[in-house]
């Protein structure tokens, strides 16, 4: 079948077999491999990205129920050579180790900065990425990241 | 994965038929259980029908003391909720973040997991369910372990719940799925009080000892002494059932001291 999805901005028209995965069109299909795929059991969140403004987890989500969405994945969120305020962060505060669970990390950061009225405490932060897993255990880091970032998002 | 046709359906009738006339169909609506399940070949249907483009079939509305939730609206609209606060906070603890963006109140009571959060909300505000062909009583839903009083085929459209005076729910989650291991409601309605539990047994059921007890004295101490039959109860390696047991008069006590705080 045929599913029309806008990627970071650009409209695509992608072929899909009917069982395909979101994380799939977007490795697979559009190159775009910035998405990880950590456990393909919709639980570590390394292949979260944003669909219609919210985090999700591309390896749960069918290709066709994306079809007609807007997508952003983490090659969409910087401007140019202009890294997005959370990866400023991310980079800042030595928030990555091994750096497979920081895409997601930061899709499903950038979400729950952007989508909380207050700023956000610790606790909250580490409540808020409990869809994400880093198997390096850089969580601490990690959160003092996402602190850091939302004074400047 | 498992090779299934995609069929995107614009209406209810659409997706109704489209079922019909498969000899092997699915709904999918937020897929956070279906797409799980059909990596790991626990379902191995034909036909995969998508419901959540279904225009108006999330809509959340609130009139005449009754909030009404279309069966596709997803768990991070619920939790944004004002009318029954125990509803928004139980659905801002179901999962994680990007689950709740995805996942439906519809497609959670439809799959009805013995340790999901919803049924214990239908059970504990006695919901109405409502389904493309009638409306079902939120006592009459749950039947057994992954097993609702749904037909083959039918498709809930809203749930329904009476405004409380009051409710509260308290739940142990498990700390790496956040499933309730056990989930406890308890509401002061027009109709009095109710007790909803899930996670304890094969699916939600109402704890009636308790009931009676809160009907004449709303406070954790009315539960003291009350035994829990443990026989029936979900016993694996989160915890045994005799652990179960204490959690739900553990949960219900919590629930009533948030209730009546």
């Amino acid at each position: 079948m045929k599913i029309n999805i806008t990627v970071n901005g650009a409209e695509q028209a992608v072929d899909v077999a009917d069982n395909a995965l979101l994380s799939d069109v977007l490795r697979d299909a559009l190159g775009l491999t910035g998405t990880h795929i950590g456990c393909d059991t919709s639980q570590c969140g390394a292949c979260t990205v944003h669909l219609d403004g919210r985090s999700v987890k591309s390896c749960t989500i069918l290709a066709g129920q994306a079809d007609g969405g807007e997508v952003t994945t983490i090659e969409g969120i910087a401007n140019g050579e202009e890294l997005h305020p959370m990866q400023v962060a991310f980079r800042a505060n030595h928030a990555l180790q091994c750096g497979f669970c920081t895409p997601g990390m930061i899709m499903s950061a950038i979400d729950l900065v952007a989508s909380s009225d207050e700023p956000l405490n610790a606790e909250q932060v580490r409540e808020g990425l409990e869809g994400n897993i880093c198997r390096c255990t850089g969580y601490h880091n990690i959160v003092k990241a996402v602190l850091d970032a939302q004074a400047n998002m | 994965m498992h090779r299934f046709n995609f069929r995107q359906a614009s209406s209810i009738a659409e997706a109704h038929s489209t079922h019909a006339a498969s000899d092997d169909a699915v709904y999918i609506a937020g897929g956070m259980t279906l797409i799980p399940s059909l990596k790991l070949r626990l379902a191995s249907p034909n036909d995969v029908v998508d419901l959540s483009r279904i225009d108006g079939l999330s809509t959340i509305s609130s009139a005449g003391g009754v909030l009404s939730v279309g069966a596709t609206a997803r768990h991070c609209d619920v939790a944004q909720t004002t009318d029954i606060p125990a509803l928004a906070s139980l659905a801002s603890r179901i999962g994680d973040a990007q689950v709740r963006n995805c996942g439906t109140i519809g497609g959670s009571l439809a799959n009805n997991d013995p340790a999901a959060d919803y049924p214990a909300a239908v059970v504990g505000l006695g919901a109405t369910v409502h389904t493309n062909s009638r409306a079902i009583a939120g006592d009459e839903f749950f039947v057994d372990l992954f097993e609702t009083a749904l037909e083959d085929g039918e498709i809930i459209t809203r749930v329904d719940f009476s405004i409380p005076s009051r409710a509260a729910y308290a739940k142990f989650a498990n700390p790496a799925s956040r499933f309730a291991i056990v989930g406890v409601m308890v509401a002061e309605t027009s109709s009095g009080v109710r007790v909803g539990v899930t996670g304890a047994g094969a699916c939600a059921f109402r704890m009636s000892s308790f009931e009676a007890a809160l009907s004449s004295n709303m406070s954790a101490s009315a539960l003291d002494g009350i035994a829990v039959d443990s026989s029936e109860f979900n016993d694996d390696l989160h915890a045994s059932a005799q652990y179960r047991a204490n959690l739900v008069t553990v949960m219900a006590k919590r629930a009533v001291a948030q209730l009546t705080a």
